[in-house]
This record gives structure tokens, sequence and C-alpha cells, in this order.
């Protein structure tokens, strides 16, 4: 525990803390620019000279060890000299051309230049210019900005674990480049935007289209997938400008993935922005008076022949609005399990990411049982190659042969594998039992299947068999892809006594049994099994849904409400509305609500506080919000027979998973991309 | 001047039988078992009692550089790396070495190894030097095969394997840690220090990092004795020294001589003398490319030795003497410099690759007097800017050429300036 | 930089490969990145350049990322990522040779081959590079050919080297003047044998 005085200040840190991190406890600010907390030390920019006494030259202080007895001075007139000079430096091959970047009003360079950089030029020579590079259709480049800080490489070589992204070349002619020109691979490659401290890569989709200073900011969580990600939306009067990641060490760090950074166009496009009734085979438009008369009508009909499916992106709020209302109705038909996963919703445990995401830092050994994490949670699956990196984690995988982006045991494809390890017949059981910290991560597609409720059985027990589950830890954990997932099990959003699942109500609606579905943003379900159901469609866009529908009802993207969402760990968190929904879309709790009152049924909650209270009554676990509750472990899933079919992940397509994505065209191209990449890989010709 | 019987590089150019038969006949691999049996300790006392410094340019104490290697056996193994990146310009004295007394190397190899506590070492030799990469592996194999290296080198007990690795043309690879990157496959770039080679070096293991001439001067210390070489040269300047005479002197040539000899006495008894005579001498950059210009002035009574050219602004570095006299385009021959460090920056950290850039460019003006008066002072102000603040010494080595320039010959940039104009247009 | 040169296809023969794996054997188990350079300079004397195929192969011999491995191509003067002559006469014209009339040798090289550094000779035979400081700095002016050093040029004597390349010969390396390596012209003042006693 070295002790240190910098600029007068005494401070004690842990060995191995650099003199710029001590310093920054003690809130002193040291400018830097190739430094960055989550990436190795570089050291390169230069920038962070600090003087400390004894050292005959100024010292780098991102890469200096703060050492016992060290006196540093980080304002002194030869370290502010020292700045200046690298700061001409820097500046000297960059190009003046801050009034037409992307970056401008939120550029480190920029800042440090008003604090360090001189009233005119000194430069007389040619300036270095830089051709463009291809990285895809996500991140423009400018190369001629780059001050080469490298920030971009290490994060895709050490965080995103990929190799297409280097510096070629040597000196002033050092170029950051992607391998041959190929766009990046990665699923986390728009990180590298905001890694970059100048205007060299930038939001390309959003090119030219705001300045920051512009921009109303609002802090919110993300729902295009499980993890919940902290995020922050940016907008310019009702439209979504761009989605940032906000730092939060339990969930994303610093990092947010491709598509729920940049699947934000496909909220301005294909949206239901008023209410359409079909009339003779076509849907024609309709005021709320007029579509909610119809709905009203038609389920009045239907009496108990009522059923609702929710889909990924729908909120807490409204799966508690629309459980009231078919209870009212006397119908138990509701599932939040449009892709049919075997989960329960009795044992909170059996369906959480019990270990946390954090704790996957803990974890020393894990087996992937039907899941892919690059694809289902690219974030999380940063945090595996994070704790892989360390050397103390150990992984196997029991599903299809994938690069993970770390070195693991591929022990299969199938459920027999899974009964081997549950059975501790099988090598890798050692190996979990004998850990101090051993994690199961069971994804979607070992749950999505007609023996899923058999294999999440044999996943229990082998965490039982193997003891995944003890005194202050839990490493039995699911892998949700759908944000909406926990919460709806939460509230028990899944059939009750007598009520059929997806499955029970499409064959329902085959035979004449349902009569009424409504779907609340639900598209991923098979549309043609809805037979001769009346078919309400309670969503934001014009998805495969909403073309089924009879009613269309039109709703709020996440970005458009304060709604509760509870991510794959069991996190309760909230939503805060950046825009307001396009035309007469509404907050889909309270077209519910308006529903219920059509129907003689009104709910008993008004105001937005009425229903968040209602859910803490359903569930307690409501009431706390951005925590995590252990939950109790216990008997799960069944031990029916094992099917032989391979695990297979239900994410076919990364960037096309979800109504808005699929509205999107910078996914589609992202994904066109990703399509040709893989043609090109697999017969190794080069662009 | 040295008298033959104290030079230790006797094949110096190459008269006699380079291979292991004629390597013995000049006395190696004599009694190399007896000197092992000594044990680590002694021989890395007697190298530091000898006094002999680093010849990579440095001048750090060889000793006591080995002395900061960990005791004992750790769990991680300990490398030697030879530093064969002779790229300096104006030196050429490993280069001699390595093709006509490979097994000076081998032997010191061995013996700097165990001294050390390493079983492997590796030559990084640079890829231009083809031939001389040949010589040394046939030096090496001719080792093998004699028993003198291999689990059981020279019947020592001590397991020592030596490789060669070539390089392929990176003048910053002579750096020890872009060496040892290098050599662990990736690009020549710098690591930052702390951690230093003896506690990270190669592979993460301890690791010295030593000169080809350090390495292949240790088997004769150890075999003389360390007060012999300390003997010779000036206190703390001790030893024989390999030096490269290049430039406008009648007759270029390596040769070994004591250290501290007076640099005129260099020039005139091996090199023929500055051509056109010692009044016809302009200047002379002492120790390759890095070290400050000296004077005529300052040649008169120069000592070559690490102190008295520190003293005079300037430094020992390689030994390199590059002479120029008065025909010289003083200017010129400094952009050249610059112009070379500006080529082998390795482009890591922006002083350097941003400054030696910006420096190039401004001598090339220089050179023809395209420029304003003030911007001599600009000059000098960027070399400021680039030394000290890079993560290696290429940085101050490429502004050391132009501030000795500066220093020495301001009058001579000025006159071209005012010839051309003065207040020139600059080229945009 | 410039566009990459278009790719030609590269695998290794049979006796490059040979001498890959006595390259890899050099380092221990796991670390046979550190034969990347060798395996590229394998892959150039026998392709004459290095190509992007060359690359994979290479990134693919050593379980190396072909980024990884194009770095180290790109950072290294030696590899040429584009093809050259088939003789590739680099000339130094760094301060040494500088001083002793590299200039003059330059000029000689040009209008002997017309082409500029850089450029290729229309037939294939040479192409012509200025490089820096080769190491031989008392034997100036010099260049390299080849594997080959001519020290102690005259642009007469640069000239009969290219010639001599030129008729398919193999003019003898070293100095082209005669002298003893580096000793000084005309004999080494040093080593010669005489009692040191006279000497002193």
């Amino acid at each position: 525990m070295p002790k240190l005085t910098i600029d007068g200040q005494e401070i004690e840190v842990e060995a191995g803390t650099t003199v710029l991190q001590a310093a920054e406890m003690l809130g002193i600010e040291i400018p830097r620019f190739c430094y960055h907390e989550r990436l190795a030390i570089a050291g390169n920019c230069r920038m962070c000279l600090v003087e400390i006494e004894k050292m005959p030259k100024p010292t780098a202080s991102c890469a200096m060890p703060a050492g016992e007895g060290m006196v540093v001075h980080t304002d002194t007139p030869m370290i502010r000299k020292a700045r200046r000079g690298v700061m001409e430096l820097l500046l000297i091959n960059h190009p003046l051309d801050c009034p037409i970047c992307d970056q401008g009003g939120e550029c480190d360079l920029q800042d440090q230049a008003m604090a360090y950089g001189m009233d005119r030029g000194r430069f007389h020579e040619a300036k270095r210019a830089v051709s463009r590079k291809n990285f895809g259709p996500l991140v423009e480049t400018v190369m001629t900005r780059c001050i080469h800080c490298t920030r971009c490489v290490r994060f895709i070589t050490e965080v995103a674990g990929m190799s297409d992204l280097g510096a070629l070349g040597r000196g002033e002619h050092t170029e950051i480049t992607t391998y041959v020109g190929r766009a990046l691979g990665s699923e986390l490659s728009g990180n590298i935007i905001d890694l970059c401290p100048v205007g060299a890569l930038t939001n390309k989709p959003a090119a030219f289209t705001y300045r920051s200073w512009e921009l109303r900011k609002t802090e919110t969580v993300d729902a295009m997938d499980g993890l919940g990600a902290s995020i922050r939306v940016d907008t310019r009067g009702n439209e979504v400008m761009r989605v940032l990641p906000r730092t939060n060490d339990e969930i994303n760090e610093d990092w947010l993935s491709d598509r729920s950074r940049f699947a934000y166009d496909g909220l301005k496009r294909r949206r239901l922005d008023r209410c359409y009734v079909r009339r003779d085979g076509r849907p024609v438009e309709a005021s709320w008076s007029e579509a909610l008369a119809v709905v009203a009508e038609r389920m009045k009909a239907a009496g108990k022949a009522v059923a609702a499916i929710a889909g990924d992106q729908t909120d807490c709020e409204t799966m508690a609005a629309v459980k009231d209302l078919a209870m009212a109705l006397g119908s138990a038909h509701i599932d939040c399990r449009q892709d049919g996963a075997r989960l329960e919703a009795g044992l909170r445990a059996s369906y959480l990411f019990n270990s946390t995401i954090a704790g996957i830092e803990e974890a020393d050994a894990l087996v992937l049982v039907g899941s892919n994490p690059r694809l289902e949670a690219p974030v999380l699956n940063a945090r595996i190659r994070k704790r892989w990196l360390t050397g103390q984690l150990t992984v196997a995988a029991i599903g299809p042969e994938i690069d993970l982006t770390y070195r693991h045991q591929w022990l299969g494809d199938g459920p027999s594998v899974l009964a081997d390890l549950a059975a501790g017949t099988h090598p890798f059981f050692k190996v979990l039992s004998q850990a101090e910290r051993p994690m199961l991560i069971l994804g979607q597609g070992g749950l999505a299947r007609s023996d899923g409720s058999a294999v999440l059985g044999r996943a229990a027990h082998l965490a039982d068999a193997a003891g995944l589950v003890k005194d202050g830890w839990n490493g039995f954990n699911v892998l949700h892809t759908a944000a909406a997932r926990v919460g709806g099990l939460d509230l028990g959003f899944v059939p009750g006594m007598g009520g059929r699942d997806v499955a029970g109500i499409l064959d329902g609606a085959r035979s004449g049994a349902i009569k009424v579905v409504v779907l609340l943003g639900a598209d991923e379900i098979d549309m043609d099994g809805l037979g001769d159901a009346f078919v309400v469609y309670l969503g934001s866009h014009g998805d495969k849904g909403a073309a089924r529908a009879d009613v269309i009802l039109p709703g709020a993207a996440y970005t458009e409400k304060n709604a509760t969402y509870v991510n794959t760990e069991g996190r309760v968190q909230r939503t805060v509305r950046a825009v307001f929904p396009p035309g007469e879309a509404k907050e889909d709790w309270r077209v519910v609500r308006a529903l219920s009152e059509a129907l003689g049924k009104t709910l008993p909650y008004d105001t937005l506080d009425d229903v968040q209270t209602r859910l803490a009554a359903i569930n307690p676990v409501f009431g706390t919000l951005d925590g995590v509750m252990p939950a109790a472990w216990g008997r799960c899933g069944d031990d029916g027979p094992l099917d032989g079919a391979p695990f297979v992940s239900p994410i076919v397509d990364f960037y096309r998973t979800d109504p808005i994505s699929r509205a999107s065209e910078t996914m589609a191209a992202c994904s066109a991309g990703a399509a040709t990449q893989t043609i090109q890989g697999k017969t190794g010709t080069h662009g | 001047m040295l008298k033959d019987r104290d030079r230790i590089f006797t094949n110096l150019y190459g008269q006699h039988d380079w291979r292991l038969a004629g390597a013995r006949a000049r006395g190696d691999w004599d009694g190399t078992r007896e000197i092992l049996a000594k044990g680590r300790e002694a021989i890395v006392e007697d190298v530091k009692n000898s006094g002999l410094r680093g010849r990579g340019g440095a001048g750090f104490s060889t000793g006591l550089k080995w002395s900061f290697m960990p005791k004992g056996d750790g769990p991680r193994p300990h490398y030697l790396v030879i530093n064969a990146d002779e790229g300096e310009p104006g030196t050429c004295k490993d280069r001699e070495i390595l093709r006509f007394d490979p097994h000076k190397l081998v032997e010191g190899a061995l013996l700097a190894g165990f001294a050390i506590g390493a079983h492997a070492a590796y030559v990084y030799i640079r890829g231009e030097f083809v031939v001389e990469a040949r010589h040394l592996q046939t030096a090496v194999d001719e080792a093998y095969a004699a028993g003198l290296l291999g689990p059981d080198a020279c019947g020592s007990g001590w397991a020592f394997d030596l490789y060669v690795h070539r390089g392929a043309g990176a003048y910053i690879c002579g750096e020890e840690s872009a060496l040892l990157e290098s050599l662990e496959g990736k690009k020549g770039q710098p690591r930052l220090k702390p951690p230093f080679p003896a506690g990270v070096g190669l592979y993460g293991c301890p690791t010295t990092v030593n000169n080809v001439e350090s390495i292949s001067v240790v088997p004769t210390i150890l075999r003389r004795g360390p007060s012999w070489f300390a003997g010779l040269g000036r206190p703390k300047n001790s030893g024989t020294k390999l030096f490269c005479i290049s430039g406008h002197v009648n007759k270029p040539c390596t040769v070994e001589e004591e250290m501290s000899i007076p640099l005129k006495e260099l020039i005139e008894r091996h090199a023929g003398g500055v051509r056109g005579g010692w009044d016809n001498l302009l200047a002379v950059i002492p120790g390759g490319s890095s070290t400050p210009v000296l004077t005529r002035e300052t040649c008169d009574t120069m000592l070559m030795d690490f102190d008295s050219l520190r003293a005079a602004g300037s430094g020992l570095g390689t030994a390199a003497v590059i002479v120029m006299d008065k025909s010289t385009d003083i200017i010129r021959a400094i952009a050249r410099l610059s112009r070379f460090y500006m080529h082998e920056s390795c482009g890591q950290c922006t002083p350097c690759r941003e400054g030696t850039g910006w420096l190039a460019r401004m001598m090339d003006r220089m050179v023809t007097g395209d420029a304003d008066l003030e911007e001599i002072d600009l000059l000098e102000q960027v070399t400021r800017q680039v030394e000290g603040h890079t993560i290696c010494a290429l940085g101050d080595a490429a502004a050391w050429p132009i501030q000795g320039l500066i220093r020495a010959f301001r009058p001579e940039m000025e006159r071209r300036i005012r010839e051309r104009g003065g207040d020139a247009t600059r080229a945009a | 930089m410039n566009a990459p040169a278009p790719d030609e296809p590269f695998a290794f023969t049979p006796e490059s490969l040979a001498r890959a794996e006595a390259e890899i054997a050099k380092y221990p188990p796991g670390r046979q990145q550190s034969a990347v350079m060798a395996l590229l300079d394998i892959a150039q004397r026998q392709q004459g350049w290095v190509s992007q195929s060359a690359i994979e192969a290479v990134a693919a011999k050593l379980e190396m990322a072909p980024m990884r491995v194009q770095e180290v191509a790109s950072f290294y003067t030696m590899y040429n990522l584009r093809p050259v002559g088939r003789h590739h006469v680099q000339v130094c014209t760094n301060i040494s040779c500088l001083l002793r009339g590299s200039d003059e040798i330059v000029a000689a090289l040009r209008e002997r081959l017309g082409v500029d550094f850089g450029e290729t000779t229309e037939d294939g035979d040479f192409t012509l590079s200025e490089v820096e400081c080769l190491g031989a700095c008392v034997n100036a002016p010099m260049m390299q050919v080849g594997d080959d050093y001519y020290e102690d040029l005259t642009p007469e004597t640069a000239r009969a080297v290219l010639d001599a390349l030129a008729k398919g010969e193999t003019p003898a390396p070293g100095p082209q003047g005669g002298r003893q390596f580096s000793a000084p012209e005309g004999g080494p003042t040093t080593l010669t044998g005489a009692a040191d006693e006279g000497e002193s």
C-alpha cells in the first residue's frame, strides 16, 4: 500500500495503482487521450505527463505505478510546457475542420486544446492527409483526424476479442485500418466511436445530422435485449438522434451492443401512429373510440375465449394491466413466452441470471448450455471474455460450435451431453464441481423446445450435483434475449388455472376455442396459426402482427414511455420517456386502461403511479428499483425425456431480432454486410 | 596506442579463419569450462570490476546490469538477448565481430548467459546482415557440434542454447524493449518502463539485453582478468573499444583502440588523417548519428570516452566517428539524419511520430535557406518538445543532432536564410 | 498509403515449410509467433515479395490473426509488399555514404537503370530503392543487391556491378576498391604482427 504525495496531498493507494489513478482519487484531473480505465495502458499520447521528484524527465502518469514516498506535481510550469508541447504536436497534422466534424463540441482534443493549445499555428509544412477506411456501415472514418491513441484497436482486440483492426505502417505513416478493408466483425463495434477521443471515428448512420449541443439527453434503460443496459437517448425535437451507453459497472460497464446503439432509426420507420380497423379485408383508419369500441364488442362476444400474448419488449405496466383485465374477463389464457420457452413463473431463481453480470468476474468455471452469448447479449459476452482473459475462468459449451471470442471446450451440440454432465459422468463435471464459483448459463436455445422443461430440469439437477448453488453464490443462470421476459414471469404473465400457453392459444385460435387474441407487440409467433380468431395488435411497429391484425392499436416504443422492465438478472429498472410516441400512439397500459373502460371492466388505476403500485402488489420485487435481490433456489423443470435434436441459438440474425431492428435500415445494412463477409470468410477470397 | 597483444578482436579484418579452428587458434574457447566453474557471482563480480560499460551506446555498467537479474532459480526462465541490430548511422563495428569473430560472441553468450542464470539466448541480428547471420549461424552450429553449446555446454553441466533471430529492417529494434517486442513476433514498438527487462522481459521473463561488442569482450576479460581491462583507458572509461571512422578521412576504417584515445590521434594514426589535413576539419559526430556534433576546436583535444564526450555536451554512443571536412554541407548532413529519424520513428508516441516529421521538413528547408530567421528558434523549441517526452530514446536521438547543429553552426544557418531572401516563401 | 498490390496465390513449398519448422523450433512452445519475421522472409524468398496470400499462409501456420501478421509485414522495411525486380538494388544515402559521394552513386544508378527510387525497370530485372544506413559506414558509399553488400563504390564500379548482374554474372561482393574489408586502405595499422614494443 504505497503512500505518495500529489500536489501536496497525501494518499495511500493499493499496490499497482497508477499515479494518474491516484490523482483521480484526489480529484486531480490529468489530461489524457490514450488512457482509458477499461483498456490496457498504452502510454502513447504523452498528454498525462507529470513531474515526479527525483526523476529526470516528465513521466507519463497513466503508466507509472504509484511508489512509496513519491512526490508528484501535476501542474508545474515544466509540466504545463510539456503538455503544451505535446498538444501542439498532436495538432500539427490534425485538420482544422472542427466546424464540420461530428465530434465537435464533445471532442477531447478540442477541449484540451482550450487548456493547452496555442493561439496560433507555427506549423508551416504540408499537413498529412490519410485516406478514409471502410469500417462497415456503423463507423464513419476520417482518418486524417486520427491521433493514433489506439483506443479503438485495443478495444476491438481486448474487449471485443476480434483481431480485425490494427495499425499498419510505422512512424507518421501509421494508419489504423481493418484487415484488407473489411467491415468490423464485432457486435460491439460502435463502442470505438465513444472511445475515439477525436473525430476520426464517428457515428456513420447519424453523420452530419446533429451538433452535440443541440441534443437533449435522457438517461434511460435499453430494451433491445435482456440485459437492460444503461443508455442515454439523445433527441432533438421529438426525434431520437442517437443512443449511447451510460456507465454502469453492474450491467454494461461503458459498453453497448451495436443493435442497442444503432437500431434507433427503426423507431422512426414503419410506425403505427393511428388506429386501424380491418373492414372488408383492408385496414381502415379509425379513431381511438371507434377502434376500442370494435375491440370491446368482439371481446364481450367472446366471453372467456380471449387470450393475450406479450411480446419481447412489452413493459411490465402493460402486462399487469392486461393480466388484470384478462382476470376480469375470466380468461387465464395469457403468456409472455412467445418463443415457447419452458420457463416457469413459480421459482424466481429458475429464470434469473442469478450470479449477476458483475458476478461473472468471480466465476472460475462456466458451462454454456444452448446459448450463444456473443449474439444473445454481446456486452455480457464481453464480461465473460474479460474474466477469461485473467486466466481464471475455464469455459465449456454445449450447443452449436461457435466463435465466442474466447477459447472454450466444445462438449457437444445436444441435450445428451447435458444429461451426462448432470449425471456426473462427463469429465467437465469435475471441473465444475471442483470450482469455487462455478456457473451455468442456460440459453433460450435450450428452453424454447419441446423438451425445454427436461433441459431445465437437467440443468437444475447439474446445479445441485456440481454445487453451483452454495452460500453466497448461485451459479445457475438463465440468459434472456427478451427485455420483457423476466418482468412477465415476475408478474405471472403465464397461463393461469386452465389457461392456455402460446401453443395452446394458437391451437384454440385454429379450432375456434379462442375467439380474440391480443398481441402485445408479439411478432415472433406463427401468424398463420391464429386461424379465424379476431386479432388485436397493440404495439409500435407495422411488423408481422400488425399485418395479421383485425384492429391495430398504436403503442409506444421503449424510448417513448416511462415504463418498467426487469433484466435477465432480475433487476427492476425504469425507462424514461425521451420522445413522445408518434401521431396518436399512446403508452400501452393507458390503451389497456381505456379498453377496460370500453368493456365496462374499468381497471382500478388512473395514473402511472397507480399501475406501478399495482406491480409491487402483484410481486414485491417491483418495490425495489435497480438492485438485485438474491432469489431462493429450488427444484424446477422436470425429468422428462430429452430430445436428440441439437441446441440452436434463437438468434439467427443478430441485427434483426425484433420489430424495431427489423424496421432499421442501418441494421439491414449490417445484416447484409455480415452475410457477405461470412461468405467471403468461407471461400477465403478477399475484398 | 593500444598494443596488439591487448587487442581482443584479432580477426577484425577477416585475415584469418573465422571458424572454430581459427577462433581456437586465436585463444577463443580456451578454459571456458574453468571460467564457468568459478560460478555465477564470481563472473558478475569480475565483469563489474573490469569497468566494462555497455558498448551499445548508453554506457551502463554491464556487470551491474547483470546483477539486476533475479538470483537463483525462479519459476520463470531467464533469457539473455544479444542486440546485433546494428543500425546507428556511422556504426559498423558489430558487423565485423559477427562475420569475422563470431566465436567470441558465442563464447561470450555462454558466459554471460550462465552469469545471469539463462539457459537460452537469442541474438537479434539486423535483417540486412545476411552474410553476417550466416557466419554467426555457422559458428553456433560448430559450437553445438563441439559440445560447447547444448545440454552440457563445455562440459560445465550448464545447459545453454543459442538462437539466431533475424530482423527485417527497423532501426528502432535496436532499442532493447522494441527488440523484445520484435523478438516476440510483433511490431518493434518500445515498451513502457517500468517494468524493466530484468523483471519483465522476453515472454514476460527476466531478461538481460546486451550489445554484441559488450558480450564479445567478456571471454577475454574473464581470461585475462578484470584488472587488465580496467587498466586500459581512463578510470570509469576502461578497456578497449572498436571505433568506426567514416566520412572525410583519407582511410576510413574500423579499428580497436584503447578507450580514451584522443580523437585526433585516432583519426590520424588509423584513418590516414582528415581529408586535406586537420585544419580542413569542420566537425565530427563522435558516436553515431544521435550524438551532437563537435566543432573543430573541441576536436583538437577531445578524448574518446564516455565521460569526456558527455562533458562536451555530446556522447561516445557507439563510437562511430563521422568526420566532416570544410567542404561539407553540414546542414544537409544533419538534415539527412533528421530524415532518418523520421523514417525510423515507430509511430507509437505523439512527440516522436509528429515531431520527427516536422523537424525533418524544417531541416530540409534550412538546407536551402527556405525559412524565416525565427524558425531556427522554432526548430530548437520543437526539438525540446520532443526530447524527454517520448517512450524511448529515439525522440532524444532525433533532437540532439539538430540541437548540436544550432549550437555550433547557427551563423551558417542564418547566412543561408539571409542569402535566400531572409523571409522566404514557405513550403505550403 | 498506396492501394495494396493485387494478390498472388501463395502456398509454402515443402522446402520452405521445412525451413519454417526449423525457425519455429527456435522458440518455446506456444511462442511460435516469434517466428513471424522468419516466415515472412521465407515466403518472400519463395515468392519474390510478400503477397496478401503469403500473409495469410504465415498467419495460418503460426495460428496468428492475419491482421497481426499484416502489421508486422508493414512495419519492417525489408518485406516487399508489392513485387520487385529480379535484383533489388538498395542504395544507402545516409550520412557516411552521403559524405563519401552517394549522390554520384545514386545518379549513376538512376542513369544506368533509367528508373527512379521505388521503380522497376521495364524488363523486370532491377528495382531501385533508397535505404537507410546499412551498417557498412567505413566502406561507404555502398549498396545492397539481394543479400550482398557492394562497398567502396564509385559511379564506375556501381555501374559495373549492375552490368555484371544484367549479364547474369555474380559480381564479387565486398569492397570494390580491393581493400581488406574494413581495414584502412593500403593495409591495417594494427594487427600487423609487428612487435608491440616497437610501436608505443
